[in-house]
This record gives C-alpha cells, structure tokens and sequence, in this order.
C-alpha cells in the first residue's frame, strides 16, 4: 500500500517539462484510506441488493458484503495499480474479514452476558445464597456458589500446579528413554480426557470407599482436568529457556538442581504463571464432575472437606432449569461474575509474566 | 593457584559418533594456550572434556585421563560440579542470565554454590568487574538487566562471572567470533592480563589472534571427512606460525589448505 492520502495520483513529471522520460520507480496507487470506501460501497450494495430482493436475514446480507468487499478491492486494485498489488491487496482483504468473522461472536458474547448480566449484579447478589428463595422470587445471589468455585478450584491448583511443574521439569531437564515418552504419550491422552469421565472416576472411588459428596471430591476431578494443561504448558516454556544459560550455570560449578531453580525456572515464570492461569480459567467453567461429585447446594458451606456445595457453573445450570424470568436473570448475572473472575485472573497472569519477563531495559 | 593440564590419550564420543580421537598434550600453567583447525575437527569438543561439559550434551561420552596438577578429572570419585568450579568457561555467545542485574549475574557463581559470605560478596563483584575491564563502564547501573549491555560488554561480563568463583583454569570457547574488532581488542588484552593468575585455553578460528594472544599452539585436523578429529601438533606459538613441523599444519596457516 502507499502512503499517498490524496485520490487517484498522476505520476510525477521529473524536471525537464513535458515529454520527459517518466520514473521507473512510481506508479499511481490508491489513497491509504481506499479499504475503507470499499468496504462502506460493499456494505451499500449488499444492503440495496437484500433489501430490492426481499432477504431479511442478517447473515445473509453480512455474507453478500464481505464477498462484494473482496470483489471490489481486487477489482478496483487491478484497474488502479497492477495485478501484483491487487493480490497483495486482496489477501489483506481475506484477513481482515476472517478477523471480523472471528470477532462476532466473541463481542455478541461479551456484549449479551454483560447488559443482561448488569441487571442483577450488585452488593446484594454477591453478598447472599439462595436460602429460603423461591426460584420466582426476584431475591436471593451467588455468594454460596462463589464460594465453592474460589475454593474448589483453589484446592485444585494447589494440588496440580506443584505436580504439573515438577512432571515438566521431570519431562525436560531429567527424563530420557522409554519413561519420559511413556509420561509424555499419558499426558497428551489426558489432555482430551472429558470432565464428565473424570468425574465419574472420581465418583466410582467415592462408591467404592463410601465416601459423601464435597467440594474436595469435585476439585480431585478437576485437578485430573488441571494436570495435564499445566504440564503442557510448563513444558513447551521450559524447551524455550536456551540450553546455553543452563551451560553456562553448570559450567560455573552449580549443581543440577539448582541450576533448575534459579537459572530454568526464573527464566520461564512468566510462560509458566500464563499457562498456570489458563489451566484455572479452563477449569473453573467445568459443570459435570459438580454435579456428580459435589451435589450442588442452596446453602453457603465454606467448608469443602464436608457437606454440598455449590458452584458457579452449576449454578448457572440450576438457575436456568428453574425457567422463570428471575432465575433466568440470576443465571446471567452468575455467568457474568464467572467470565470477570476469568478476566481477572488473565489480567493478574499477565502482570506477573509483565512483572517476572527476563528484562531487556539498559 | 594456576594449574598445569595433563591430557593422554582422550577420545570423546557423541553416541556412537568419535568425534575426537587419541589426544595427549600439555597444558602449561600461567599461559595460553589455543586450539586451531577446521570447523567439525573436535576443538570446542576436547575443549569440553576438560571441565566435563561434554558429559552436560546427550549421549556424550570421553576416555582417557585428563589431569590437573596428577588428579584425574575422571576418576570415578570425582564430582563434575567441583571440576567445574575448579575449570570455569567462557562460551561463543555471550549468555548473561537474563533474569539477574549486572551485579547478580557476576555473583551468581558464589551465590547458587552457596559458598559465600555476604561482606565479601561486594568486593569479590567488583574485583571481578574490575578484572574484567567492565568496572568503570557499568559501575553506576550495577542492578540494571545484564542483556541491556552491548555484545563486548556482555561478553566481558561472562568473563567477569567465570573469574568471580577464582578458578584455576579458563576455558574460553571461541570468545571473540561474535564481537566487533574493538571488543576483540578489549578481550584480547584482558586475556593478556589474566595469563598472570590463570592456566587459559582458547579456541579460536582467527588465526592473528591466536598468534596474537597464545603462548603455544595446538593444530587438530580431521584425517578425513567422517573421521575422528586429532591432534596434529602443539608447539611454541612462534614455531607453529613460522616453522611448522607438520605439512598439513603449514598447509592450514598458509591458506593452501585441501
């Protein structure tokens, strides 16, 4: 693309007058913000096509303004500059409209959660459980449900973070031959293990020793869940710390070990705390193994080693399988403190992997 | 505090790969002493053997014996973190710890071992900075990351972190072939100084330099594409460059080689 702002440009006449030899080097191109009218033409034109044919669905006339924006800008670029440069322009075009495809969603998302959601998210709804609320009732929170989501998957990670770390150091710094390939092999079948499976695991232990559904059982699952994403995630930023800073440790006479724990692992936190986050977020969404392992509750129990809880997901499903307009309200608002907590914690890992970098400054 | 290096009859393998065959030679204490020869010939390999970084590379193996001062570095009750704090090196690229500050990245050797005593830590730092020709350029941002320093600087630091845990042997693999020929000039001078308390060791592909800052020479070849590299000759840096007793190593220096 040029830089010119102005319409259609002549070439430029080199000094010397008329009928002087033209520059090689220029040639006319299209204005910087040209992209933009295409798009606004293809946009008219899809609008006065649908509306003269009688189509009344969005996508349709979304999907005829994309096409016609591709068209155009191949077209007008091949007129105006040359074939090279039309494809050039044309690819741009293609990412750009594969990133707006992408974006829809995620925006109607955000967008729908968040204005339906604000609606009963206050003081109130994060402060109270559902105890003695009629599903009808326009009253009652979330507080009981936030609870057993902060502590089950805070029992989880506690658990699997420590486990996924080591398995990863294990995997890069010391594991060769049949053992490592056999964990490696393991760890990947774990990844696509289904919540409800893991759930159940969980659920034929609790049968076999009589043990009562709690928050601790439905954090077990998930840290089934959590172990595998940690230590792949762990892994891949380990194999990416450069094998001279691990010689150049040894080669100053630190052992093994603490070359790991003060050269490798500082290194990498900020990859680590990343991945470590992403493995929350993923879990904390998990639904079946609360419904099987932890029972789900109106009643704030803050102790996740007896008794049923509940949990942020569940009770989203619960809210919304009462079916009434309130219920229906209250499942928003939860779904809207399940993605902020998610949010939340992005935004934490980021800081630290900000915080912890391998720092480049002079 | 320098020591001597005895080497007899040293192979190293990488798997089943011989990549240096049968080298015997001596290394004399307060002098530097450089390896030259073709690329692949097994300098930076033999090099390794004597601190046992070899061992560090997957699958890498060494026979024969390495001794400093009649002990040998492959006795099999001889712990490699200890002949490493005994033998330091110094890499190709320079490799700052990008996690630490300057001052951190030169005490990181007395720090990780644990063998240190916290009043000592500041003078042993600067000694060393001060050693290594860095003091006066990075005295003022001591806690400032040691990647911000430029390519020579790094390399002078690593330099300074390697004579921080006082060595008695400097391996110095290829110091110079990333930096610019006034960083060269710093690091071929600093080596100069250091031949007074250290036993140093330097591969080098640049073959004034190696007339330059050597005391004696050492010339590896390989016999044959595939072949094990070996040693052809060590001798006074002088005769090597001027009188060789080896054709192949005339052949080398004078650019006829192959």
């Amino acid at each position: 693309m040029s830089h010119a702002s102005t319409a259609v440009q002549e070439r430029p006449t080199p000094p010397g007058g008329h009928g002087a030899p033209k520059s090689a080097l220029t040639s006319r191109s299209l204005p910087r913000l040209a992209p933009v009218g295409f798009a606004a033409v293809a946009i008219a034109l899809s609008v006065g096509i649908s509306t003269a044919a009688g189509w009344h669905s969005k996508v349709q006339w979304g999907m005829i303004a994309a096409l016609l924006f591709l068209a155009i800008s191949y077209v007008a670029t091949t007129v105006v500059e040359n074939k090279r440069q039309a494809k050039d322009r044309l690819a741009t075009s293609v990412v750009w409209v594969c990133f707006l495809i992408a974006i829809i969603p995620l925006v109607s998302l955000l967008w729908t959660t968040i204005s339906r959601g604000a609606e009963r998210l206050d003081g109130y709804f994060l402060t109270h459980s559902m105890a003695g609320v009629l599903g009808s009732e326009a009253s009652g929170g979330v507080y009981h449900a936030l609870i057993g989501t902060l502590e089950q998957v805070g029992i989880a990670t506690v658990i699997s973070a420590p486990l996924g770390l080591l398995t990863a150091v294990y995997l890069v710094e010391y594991g060769k031959g049949s053992l490592a390939k056999a964990v490696t092999f393991f760890v990947d079948v774990m990844t696509g293990i289904p919540s409800i499976v893991a759930g159940l695991f969980i659920l034929s232990i609790m049968l076999i020793f009589e043990i009562q559904p709690s928050g601790l059982m439905g954090a077990l699952a998930l840290t089934i869940l959590m172990i595998p994403v940690v230590v792949r995630s762990t892994e891949e930023m380990l194999k990416l710390v450069p094998n001279e800073l691990r010689e150049a440790s040894l080669a100053l006479g630190i052992p093994k070990w603490r070359t790991i724990l003060k050269v490798v692992l500082p290194t990498a936190i900020g990859g680590i705390t990343t991945g470590v986050m992403l493995a929350i977020a993923r879990i904390a969404g998990e639904t079946a193994p609360i419904i099987l392992l932890v029972f789900g509750s109106q009643l704030i129990n803050t102790n996740p080693f007896s008794g049923a809880q509940s949990s942020l997901p569940f009770y989203i499903y619960e809210q919304y399988k009462v079916g009434e307009a309130a219920s229906y309200d209250r499942a928003w608002a939860a779904a809207l403190v399940l993605i902020a907590f998610v949010m939340i914690l992005n935004l934490v890992a980021r800081g630290i992997a900000r915080w912890k970098a391998p720092k480049t400054g002079r | 505090m320098a020591k001597r290096i005895d080497i007899s009859g040293l192979t190293a393998y990488y798997g089943s790969h011989k990549a240096i065959e049968d080298i015997s030679m001596t290394v004399e204490p307060r002098s530097v002493t450089a390896f030259i020869g073709p690329s692949g010939c097994g300098k930076s390999t033999f090099l390794r053997t004597l601190n046992r970084m070899h061992e560090v590379t997957p699958g890498g193996r060494v026979e024969g014996k390495v001794l400093l001062d009649d002990e040998n570095l492959y006795a099999s009750n001889v712990d490699p973190v200890t002949v490493r704090r005994t033998v330091g090196m110094v890499f190709q690229r320079p490799n700052p710890f990008p996690t630490m500050s300057i001052f951190d990245n030169v005490a990181a050797g007395l720090r990780l071992n644990g063998s240190y005593r916290k009043s000592e830590l500041n003078d042993v730092v600067e000694k060393s900075l001060r050693g290594a020709n860095l003091w006066n350029e990075v005295k003022d941002r001591l806690n400032k990351p040691g990647s911000g320093l430029s390519g020579g600087q790094q390399q002078r630091l690593c330099i300074a972190r390697a004579i921080a845990v006082e060595p008695q042997v400097l391996l110095m693999d290829e110091p110079c072939s990333a930096l610019d020929p006034i960083s060269t000039l710093a690091i071929e001078d600093l080596i100069g100084e250091l031949k007074e308390r250290f036993t140093i060791v330097i591969v080098t592909h640049n073959m004034q330099q190696a007339a330059r800052v050597s005391d004696r020479t050492a010339f590896f070849n390989l016999a044959a594409v595939g072949k094990p590299g070996r040693l052809i000759e060590i001798d006074e840096t002088e005769r090597i460059f001027s009188n060789p007793s080896v054709q192949a190593t005339e052949d080398y220096i004078s650019g006829r080689f192959g």
